[in-house]
């Protein structure tokens, strides 16, 4: 059992999660939230361009594209306080589609594409397709060469934020191997787009319909790279939802705590009842550790094996933690508990949400029992 | 600028290493093998004379090479070094899987607490003599009919002249049959204005006449602890511990250091580390269905899970010396902390016994039992850290109250 990651937290953490820790608490109270719910778009565009502003979308961007030069490190504390909060945006999708840039991208794609996204346009992912694997090298999805062209076929889903996109990187076939390729949004053809139901109502997700969209030879990302690229997206992806997730848990336990401290039965405010408190104290407990499997992910996540192990234990760490302080939540809640009035809706639909995209606990487990044992 | 959470601020590191260095070299050298007795897992189940003499040599002899005690004071007998060294020490035992430390409740709390809170005169009568295990101390806080309820103990201490005059009795006394001296929760006032008001706490002596202890014998055959019975039993005035009236808080900051909420002990482990990887190696060892259990992809999901929990528990000891990272509930990891591991233990050990298939039916003693016997020894065993020192339920109260705000019950 070597490799396994140790704690660690940099300066520049510390001042990240202080300022993002006010932040999200300031721009996004739950009410606001809410109101998001309903609303087309899923996000409000002044607070979008204040984290543009505060440069939070170049921390793990190096500093010759303009970013800041550190990690995802750096990007942990302030995702998780955003999960926090429940804070909407396309954060995520803009920090995953750059990570998918430094990994897989040309010299030439990353100048170009780098500093805009820094500065706040947005680009997102298309990996996942119709049959759900997790897998992300089992593609239908395809591009063929046409001329100085690639035209693409097939259907991708869980294009998260994509209506708000300027760019979608999507993963294809090319020539029987995965490849990564940039679309230009503003050249998609009416109806390419198709906003798909989803758990969590925080989000937007679509479905990005290729047949017929044709790219410019100079859209193929550097074909190379696209396996590593993909495998990195992967525990990128796995490592911020672990921070959205852990920030969640912390809510949702300071949520029903307050419950516990004013609802009264029999007499009694219902947090004096073991039967409430001891499951609590448990979620509490579950949450304490995915919080250390998450600051050690983040610390250890460039580290050559220890990386993805301490990843994959803080997604599946995560998962757990979650999902059972959310069910809790709505047991503890009573009959308004039942009702989608009650915040503890948000956040175990959240805890669905995350347990659905790039793996849930066990499947994390199952990757780890590989790497391990 | 990257660290690893830990604070190196006066400690000259090339010292610590040149002492890490040489606390590797004499554990090495010194650690002793198989005495050819069973020895106890863990300070709580030492049970025969055997067993002692043997546990306090090693005692006397890891404290006397300066690897136990190395951050107490000089005055009473420590090294006077940071922290640091006596980690680097630990961590050395433990490396060379030494045996445990004896005197566990002298070292890990009753000195830490006379360190604290202790007079003069009493630092320096006791503390050195905890260090070289010339003096085992046992702690007499539980009683027949009062054990989570602390506050409700009913021994008495009433005051003749220049004594103490102790009747009742004490329970689950660890060390008590080695034990030379007691922490000792008596009651010294009846009408206090509630029942926490009237406890005092006494360094009492147990060579006094009228104390007598009765071993008993615990789930896993083993002994270690006694029922103590106090009849008329007259100690000095002088062993009383700050003033009449002060035992709760006293006792409540003693309960601090047995949980590993306050640091401040004298070092080593008390308890043989349980360790997933030898877990690990087990499954690989015992076989289901002709193939090495290790195989089954239920026991391999089973260990990853325990891996991640064993790992969640080193990570969440390192992020409480993290200041930003615990900000919110400060308190939430030094209180949760014994919680944790002895609930983590139970299933571990419980797990391992099952992996040992048709000999998990074995016990110590058969000389087919797989490693003696150590798993189910193991286990039975781990009721001790569940029960002992505040139960699993008091622990969830404890977190529940004082650390999430929740009410009392
Ligand atoms: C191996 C071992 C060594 C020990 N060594 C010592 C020692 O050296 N000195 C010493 O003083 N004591 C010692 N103890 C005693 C130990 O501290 C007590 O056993 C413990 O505090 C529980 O008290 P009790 O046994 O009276 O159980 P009880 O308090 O009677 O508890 C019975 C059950 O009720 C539950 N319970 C009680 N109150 C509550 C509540 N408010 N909410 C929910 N559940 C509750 C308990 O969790 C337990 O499950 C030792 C115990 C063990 C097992």
């Amino acid at each position: 059992m070597d490799h396994l990651g140790r704690m660690g937290f940099s300066e520049a953490q510390a001042d990240l999660l202080e300022v993002a820790t006010s932040f999200c608490r300031e721009k996004s109270p739950v009410e606001k939230a809410r109101k998001l719910l309903d609303d087309e778009k899923g996000y409000d565009p002044a607070v979008w361009n204040e984290i543009v502003a505060l440069g939070w979308l170049g921390i793990a961007i190096p500093e010759e594209y303009d970013g800041a030069g550190l990690g995802l490190a750096e990007v942990a504390p302030v995702i998780e306080q955003m999960g926090r909060r429940l804070l909407a945006g396309p954060f995520c999708s803009s920090t995953l589609a750059a990570q998918a840039l430094l990994a897989g991208g040309t010299e030439e794609q990353r100048k170009t594409f780098l500093p805009q996204i820094i500065a706040g346009e947005i680009a997102t992912l298309a990996l996942s397709e119709e049959s759900g694997d997790w897998s992300l090298v089992h593609l239908k999805a395809r591009a063929e060469r046409a001329g100085d062209k690639f035209s693409l076929s097939g259907v991708k889903n869980f294009v998260w934020d994509a209506s708000a996109a300027r760019w979608i990187i999507a993963s294809v076939l090319y020539e029987g191997e995965p490849a990564l390729v940039m679309i230009e949004c503003g050249a998609l053809p009416d109806g390419a787009l198709r906003r798909e139901v989803i758990i969590d109502e925080t989000r937007r997700s679509y479905e990005l319909k290729l047949d017929g969209v044709d790219v410019p030879a100079s859209a193929l990302l550097d074909p190379a790279k696209a396996r590593a690229a993909l495998a990195h997206i992967h525990l990128a992806a796995n490592l911020l939802a672990a921070a959205e997730m852990v920030g969640g848990t912390q809510a949702v336990i300071d949520y029903t705590i307050d419950y516990l401290q004013t609802r009264k039965q029999f007499g009694k405010l219902i947090g004096a009842y073991q039967g409430l408190k001891h499951p609590t104290v448990n979620a509490f407990t579950q949450y304490e550790q995915a919080r250390s499997h998450l600051y050690a992910a983040a610390h250890c996540f460039n580290e050559q094996g220890t990386g993805e192990i301490a990843t994959r234990m803080a997604k599946a760490e995560a998962d757990k933690a979650l999902s059972y302080a959310a069910d809790r939540a709505i047991q503890f809640h009573g009959g308004f508990g039942f009702t989608y009035e009650c915040d503890a809706q948000l956040y175990r639909r959240r805890a669905i949400w995350h347990a659905s995209q790039y793996g849930d606990a066990a499947y994390h487990r199952r990757k780890l029992a590989e790497l391990i044992l | 600028m990257k660290h690893d959470g830990v604070l190196m601020g006066k400690v000259d590191q090339q010292e610590l290493a040149e002492f890490a260095k040489q606390a590797d070299a004499w554990f090495a050298e010194n650690t002793p093998g198989d005495p050819g007795f069973m020895l106890p897992l863990s300070f709580l189940e030492v049970g025969t004379d055997q067993q002692f003499e043997f546990l306090r040599d090693w005692q006397r002899k890891v404290y006397e090479a300066g690897y136990l005690g190395a951050a107490w004071p000089t005055d009473y007998g420590g090294g006077g070094l940071d922290q640091a060294f006596q980690d680097a020490a630990t961590e050395a035992m433990r490396r060379h899987k030494g045996p445990i430390m004896l005197n566990a409740i002298g070292l890990n709390w009753a000195g830490p607490l006379l360190l604290d809170m202790g007079a003069e005169a009493e630092k320096s009568k006791h503390l050195k003599n905890i260090l070289s295990a010339e003096d085992i101390w046992c702690q007499g806080f539980s009683e027949p009919d009062n054990g989570s309820d602390l506050g409700n103990a009913q021994l008495t201490a009433v005051r003749d002249g220049g004594d103490y005059v102790l009747n009742g009795s004490k329970i689950w006394t660890t060390l008590g049959n080695y034990a030379k001296y007691m922490i000792l929760l008596a009651r010294t006032n009846k009408d206090a204005p509630n029942k926490y008001a009237g406890l005092s706490f006494f360094l009492a002596p147990m060579t006094v006449a009228g104390v007598e202890t009765h071993p008993i014998r615990k789930i896993s055959g083993e002994y270690g602890f006694t029922q103590t019975f106090f009849t008329d039993a007259r100690i000095p005035a002088g062993c009383l511990m700050g003033e009449e009236g002060q035992g709760w808080l006293i006792a409540l900051r003693t309960l601090e250091y047995e949980r590993g909420a306050r640091g401040g002990q004298a070092g080593g482990y008390i308890m043989t580390p349980i360790d997933v990887a030898s877990v690990v190696d087990l499954a690989k060892e015992m076989k289901r269905d002709g193939a090495p259990a290790i195989e089954d992809p239920l026991v391999r999901d089973k260990l990853v899970e325990f891996i991640i929990e064993g790992q969640a528990l080193d990570l969440c000891d390192q992020r409480g010396r993290i200041a930003p990272l615990v900000q919110d509930r400060p308190m939430a990891l030094p209180l949760s902390a014994k919680l944790m591991w002895s609930e983590f233990a139970q299933r571990l050990t419980a797990f391992a016994m099952s992996l040992t298939g048709a000999k998990g039916g074995y016990y110590v003693g058969e000389p087919n039992a797989v490693e003696r016997g150590l798993w189910t020894r193991s286990y039975l065993n781990s009721f001790a850290a569940t029960i002992g020192g505040g139960t699993s339920e008091i622990q969830r109260n404890i977190i529940a109250e004082h650390v999430l705000g929740l009410p009392k019950g």
